[in-house]
């Protein structure tokens, strides 16, 4: 391991407490900016740092920031825990140990857009953390950090935690929106886009739990320090939450650009029993089933590489590994299975193209298929695709084309003769 | 204003289009039907059925110069997306090229219908929207013929889900495009429709108790793409092409929205044609696509078995059937008689050319012509009444409306619709009345007087009457606007007061010179659905109707039933000494009468109304009459035949001729006029691929305004603030003030047996400071000694209303027409 950005309470003792994460110079880089800075230099360091969305899109983060018009107010910012995509589990260790990073990001991004509010906006199950950090918010409120005209300036913030309600698509951040307001979490038309009718309306920004947790670093060491780590499109770290048939599953925290290679066997400790590693899903149930070549095992993690070579976008960076003990048909009829209870039903693509899915793959792997059902089921996934409002319909494919492309062995054998 | 106009391709068509106009829309324009499910003109567009997906490309901009780049031929290059886009969603722009026909467009419409039939029961053969139904046809239009999924594995819901009494739903057949959630929402905000679950779970639940509750419910139906919303009226009733459809004018209130009545021959009326349903006729003048539940299903009275279908005639103090010659002769023979002693007292619900002939009839006796209701101001309307050129729908920002003494959402709900869409589009809303209403909600002024103070209201708004500061504010928003449209009603108010608010309003008006141009003008919110046309024919209703029944050598009642309405006319009336009543059913008055005539229903005859707005439109015949019955022009005209009067009977249209000769307000209409059909925007229902079956395209017209009676720049005759005030205090007793509501137990309501759940009763509501003064409760039954007559009430409190009186509505069988100081006891239980 190189340096810990985001999982530092890894080697700092009492980074929970804000006595300990104020030890560590916590909430000092937020009164600078506050005291010292106005809110485009923060914007520009970000900008600088090249800092991509860890949610999964990889969008600039500065950029994003930029697009919000200083014409219309107020502004919000909403920080997206809504961490569903399976496998991902990066934001949840974030926010139990290294919350106060996490908040110290929030509110300076709050402060470069000169949001006065700010939303938390948690997966349902995650009910703890959200009763963690409303301590935590008044503690900070309490310390003066956060509240009515702070440190002395006319800038006043104040956070809230939302809870969802238990559907994946919230984590959409148009649904996500919708759930703040009170609606059915259902995704929204765009344009017009959040940065200029988001929340109520109003210009939004909506950021991952870990891009925001990299902020305060920056703000603190620099845009050229950030780019010292990852490499020079996908600067910094990223926690990758490593799972499957792996011998020590578990977040990682390493350079953009490592090696699946490097992440599986020099961290993950390699495939138990002895096994051959058969295919990688980088991420989690949205992800293209890459087989476990080579060159696959070679490829650097980051936002270009997989994308380039395999179609396979790095997402959240959730890696499943499965060994060759895994028939993909079964691993396929998983992924339908989720997004056909996820799908919100909007569309109608999503709403009658997962569930059709899931019947033939249900079929498939109950083995009651033949050979035809195979073919079906990827022709109506290339028939959902291009056609639905949000990402949640076109994620629903990605496994099962991959699947079938790479692994159709794996459905043949299913099929009765 | 000039609207920023935009040039587009589509496929081989250039069109140009507003701003802002979106792709489908456009294409609609040069005949290019893009197929949709979820997108309907009047809702908010969401691209969620993604039907409508085609290929979008746009100019190339070089971004370093800003100009389109150039093909080498001259013409711009076209960058087309990658992707697909939602024809629905998005706007047009300058040069877009817009491709529907491309394999690819029509492997995406194939691949859609084929998702969403996937879930789709496939039920046809016992849908009721079968033969008219979108999916159908688009299925038909662009599906694959075969299916590859397993009918087995298509998912099970329940079929027959009442989301209220008169609302069916389908959930096997609901293809979740949420039209119906979007119209209760966003037109008519009754939200009470909803989304529930997601995926493929995803169903559409009423959120109210009781269910489905809003007076707009039936519109769903129309605009359903698919089976899954009926009527409880129509489901199971016909298949479409069974049925032929008949234009006509609903008769429910002074809106006057065109309808279209479908009629088919039934075995179990004797192979005779019957009424199945009502649905909209478009008129974007008038009720757009929409009408509200009462016109849609109040139809049920023409087919009842109550109708009268042949002259009586009280023989030895028993009413007989006599036959038609010899009740002519007789009525003949009694108004030739009573000359100037002719009292005509005609209801509202008459058509034009049956007030014609009766005013004929009558003044040719030197009798009087008297108007049948509780509202006055008529004399108004007539002179500052809306003009050619005036559509509710154009106003908007700048504009300004003023709703006064009126619960328009219960009186005239697609008047309560436009209202309320004007001032979402921008027009200052200033209500007033002496309670809350629910116009209130998009009042940018709701201001409140003391009950009875509605002219006083008025007079305070135009700076002539001492009002709270609130009056003064909602004055100077008036000041600016360049368009004002008056809407008095009778909410709490009688004769005397409408009376004298009208005459305020007028003076309002004028003092502003808001009339005699399109737009400006006064409104009643009348009682009946020709109320103006009777005014504009000099009908007015009698200072003292007691008085002149009592005095009449004859009383002929048309439409009008003054002994059911109150008990001192039902001995007046039998003061008179001979009364003749025309009549559909043996009301009240009929029992009373000397002879009784039977009229034919609208539906079965021709004739034309003049809604509130001072617009003429036409009926048409939808059934035939029964046996025995005749309209009341031809009445008039039979009984004038034999007073050696000429007029004209044949046929209602060419008794409006005669109208139209005699009357200025109609000089120069004829049923021509009436029946001229222009293209209405946007485009709902033309009965093809698009929208087909939801709505009726109007080809029978749009009618026509009346002329104006006034000559340009010619002033009404002078007009003063008029005060005069009813019944305010009641001192000791219980101020009790009258209101109408849409579901009243009025005469052709009862019916509907549908409906009888919505109808109002004869609930007595007050604030409970007042209830308590009185000693009443929650819920108790009390007595009311009110006009005379004793009535029992059910006392509910509302905290919403103000102190110091109590509300009613009209039409519960209690004879309230006007407030009234009551003296109310708790009843005591038995």
């Amino acid at each position: 391991m190189s340096q810990y950005l985001l999982l530092r309470h890894r080697e700092l003792p009492d980074l929970d407490k804000l006595s300990g994460y104020r030890a560590q110079g916590g909430f000092e880089t937020f009164k600078k900016a506050v005291n010292d800075m106005s809110p485009a230099e923060v914007l520009t360091t970000v900008k600088e740092s090249g800092l991509r969305g860890r949610g999964g899109a990889g969008f600039p983060t500065g950029l994003k920031w930029g697009f919000i018009p200083n014409n219309l107010w107020p502004h919000y910012v909403v920080a997206n825990a809504d961490e569903s995509e399976p496998g991902t589990f990066k934001d949840r260790e974030i926010l139990e140990n290294n919350s106060f990073q996490f908040l110290e990001g929030l509110m300076l991004a709050s402060f470069a857009i000169q949001a006065n509010v700010a939303y938390i906006y948690l997966r349902g199950e995650y009910w703890q953390l959200a009763k963690q950090l409303d301590r935590q918010i008044a503690e900070l409120e309490e310390a003066g950090l956060l509240g009515k005209d702070l440190f002395g300036s006319d800038y006043s913030l104040n956070l809230y935690t939302h809870l969802g309600a238990g559907a994946y698509i919230c984590g959409e951040e148009t649904a996500l929106l919708e759930s703040i307001e009170g609606k059915l979490g259902q995704p929204r038309l765009r344009p017009p886009f959040p940065a200029v009718a988001g929340l109520y309306g109003k210009p939004t920004v909506i950021n991952n739990v870990e891009t925001l947790a990299n902020v305060p670093l920056i703000i603190a060491n620099g845009a050229a320090w950030y780019r010292s780590f990852g490499t020079e499109k996908s600067p910094g770290t990223k926690v990758f939450s490593l799972s499957g048939n792996v011998v020590n599953p578990g977040n990682y925290e390493l350079p953009l650009g490592t090696t699946f290679r490097e992440l599986i066997y020099t961290h993950g400790g390699g495939i138990p029993h002895g096994r051959k590693i058969k295919a990688i899903m980088a991420a989690g149930a949205s992800s293209t089933i890459i087989p476990a070549s080579e060159e696959a095992l070679d490829t650097p993690m980051d936002y270009e590489e997989p994308q380039a070579r395999f179609n396979a976008p790095l997402g959240s960076a959730s890696v499943i590994v499965m060994d060759e003990t895994v028939n993909m048909a079964w691993l396929v009829s998983k992924t339908v299975n989720f997004f056909k209870h996820e799908s919100c039903g909007k569309c109608t693509p999503c709403r009658e193209g997962t569930f059709w899915m899931n019947r033939i793959s249900h079929r498939l792997v109950s083995g009651n298929g033949s050979s035809a059902d195979i073919d079906l089921l990827d022709h109506v996934a290339h028939q959902i695709q291009g056609k639905c409002l949000c990402a949640l319909g076109e994620f629903s494919t990605m496994a099962v084309i991959s699947g079938v492309e790479h692994f159709r062995p794996d459905f043949e054998t299913l099929v009765g003769n | 204003m000039t609207m920023k106009m935009v040039t587009l391709r589509i496929d081989e068509h250039t069109v140009e289009v507003p701003a802002g106009t979106r792709v489908v829309d456009a294409a609609k324009k040069v005949g290019v039907d893009i197929p949709v499910f979820c997108y309907h003109p009047k809702l908010e567009s969401v691209g969620m059925c993604r039907m409508c997906l085609v290929e979008i490309g746009r100019p190339v901009v070089d971004r370093a110069s800003g100009k389109v780049v150039l093909e080498a031929d001259g013409s711009p290059k076209i960058q087309m997306a990658p992707k697909l886009e939602t024809a629905c969603t998005t706007p047009v722009s300058d040069g877009m090229l817009v491709v529907t026909t491309s394999e690819k467009v029509a492997a995406a419409r194939r691949e859609v219908v084929e998702f969403i039939l996937t879930s789709h029961p496939l039920d046809c053969p016992i849908c009721d929207k079968g033969g008219e139904c979108p999916l159908q046809n688009l299925t038909m239009a662009y599906g694959s013929g075969t299916s590859r999924f397993i009918f087995d594995e298509k998912m099970r819901s329940a079929k027959h889900v009442p989301l209220g009494e008169l609302i069916y739903l389908d959930r096997e057949r609901c293809i979740q495009c949420g039209r119906c959630v979007r119209f209760q929402h966003e037109v008519v905000d009754d939200p009470v429709l909803d989304f529930y679950q997601r995926g493929r779970a995803l169903e559409i639940i009423t959120r109210s108790e009781p269910g489905f509750d809003s007076v707009f419910s039936g519109n769903t139906t129309d605009i359903c793409p698919v089976g899954a919303l009926t009527t409880a009226d129509f489901r199971f009733g016909a298949r479409p092409w069974e049925m032929k459809p008949a234009a006509s004018i609903c008769a429910q209130c002074p809106v006057g929205c065109n309808i279209v009545y479908d009629v088919r021959r039934e075995a179990k009326s004797s192979g005779k044609p019957v009424i199945k349903r009502v649905m909209p006729r478009q008129n974007e003048s008038v009720n757009e696509v929409w009408i509200c539940d009462k016109g849609r299903f109040v139809h049920h009275y023409n087919e009842s078995a109550e109708r009268l279908t042949q002259p009586l005639m009280r023989v030895d103090g028993e009413l007989t059937p006599v036959s038609w010659q010899q009740a002519l002769e007789t009525a003949a023979a009694k108004l030739k008689e009573a000359g100037k002693g002719l009292v005509t007292l005609a209801g509202g619900r008459l058509s034009n050319e049956d007030l014609f002939n009766l005013r004929e009839l009558t003044r040719a006796q030197g009798g009087t012509t008297l108007l049948h209701t509780h509202m006055g101001g008529g004399e108004w309307t007539r002179q500052l009444g809306l003009n050619q050129g005036s559509n509710l729908g154009s106003l908007g920002n700048g504009d300004a409306i003023v709703v006064i003494a009126s619960d328009l959402h219960q009186e005239a709900p697609l008047w309560w619709l436009r209202v309320k869409q004007a001032a979402q589009r921008g027009a200052t809303l200033i209500v007033l009345n002496a309670r809350p209403t629910r116009l209130d909600a998009y009042a940018a002024h709701a201001l409140r007087y003391q009950p009875g103070e509605a002219a006083q209201a008025v007079a305070g708004l135009m700076g002539n009457h001492k009002t709270p500061a609130a009056f003064q504010t909602a004055r100077e928003a008036l000041a600016g606007a360049a368009n004002l449209v008056v809407f008095f009603g009778s909410d709490g108010l009688g004769l005397t007061g409408t009376r004298a608010l009208a005459q305020t309003c007028a003076d309002l008006l004028m003092q502003s010179g808001h009339y005699g141009r399109p737009n400006n003008g006064l409104v009643g919110v009348w009682q009946h659905s020709n109320d103006q046309g009777a005014w504009e024919m000099g009908y007015a209703p009698a200072a003292d109707l007691v008085g002149s029944l009592k005095k009449a050598k004859v009383a002929l009642l048309a439409a009008a039933d003054p002994v059911g309405d109150e008990p001192a006319l039902a001995k007046a009336l039998a003061g008179a000494d001979f009364v003749i009543v025309q009549e559909m059913f043996l009301t009240a008055s009929a029992e009373k009468a000397d002879l009784v005539l039977p009229v034919a229903a609208i539906p079965e005859r021709e004739g034309s109304l003049t809604s509130g707005e001072r617009r003429a439109q036409r009926f048409y015949p939808a059934v035939p009459a029964p046996d025995g019955v005749r309209p009341d022009y031809t009445i008039a005209a039979q009984l004038g035949q034999r007073l050696g009067l000429e007029l004209e009977g044949r046929a209602a249209g060419l008794v409006f001729l005669r109208l139209a000769q005699s009357e200025p307000a109609f000089a120069g209409l004829s049923y021509q006029a009436l029946s001229t059909a222009e293209e209405q925007w946007p485009i709902v229902g033309r009965r093809d691929l698009y929208f087909g079956g939801t709505t009726y395209d109007n080809n029978q017209g749009m009618g026509t305004h009346l002329q104006p009676v006034l000559k340009a720049g010619e002033r009404p005759a002078a007009v003063a603030a008029a005060l005069d005030t009813e019944l305010m205090d009641a001192g000791d007793n219980l101020l009790v003030l009258p209101h109408t509501r849409l579901f009243d137990q009025g005469s052709l309501v009862r019916f509907s047996r549908l409906l009888v759940e919505r109808v109002a009763t004869a609930e007595l509501r007050l604030n409970p400071a007042t209830a308590k003064h009185f000693g009443l409760a929650e819920g108790v039954a009390a007595s009311l000694n009110l006009n005379g007559a004793d009535a029992s009430v059910i006392v509910r409190m509302d905290d919403a209303l103000p102190p110091g009186a109590a509300w009613l509505p009209r039409r519960v069988g209690v004879p309230l027409w006007a407030p009234a100081a009551a003296q109310v006891k708790v009843m005591e239980r038995d």
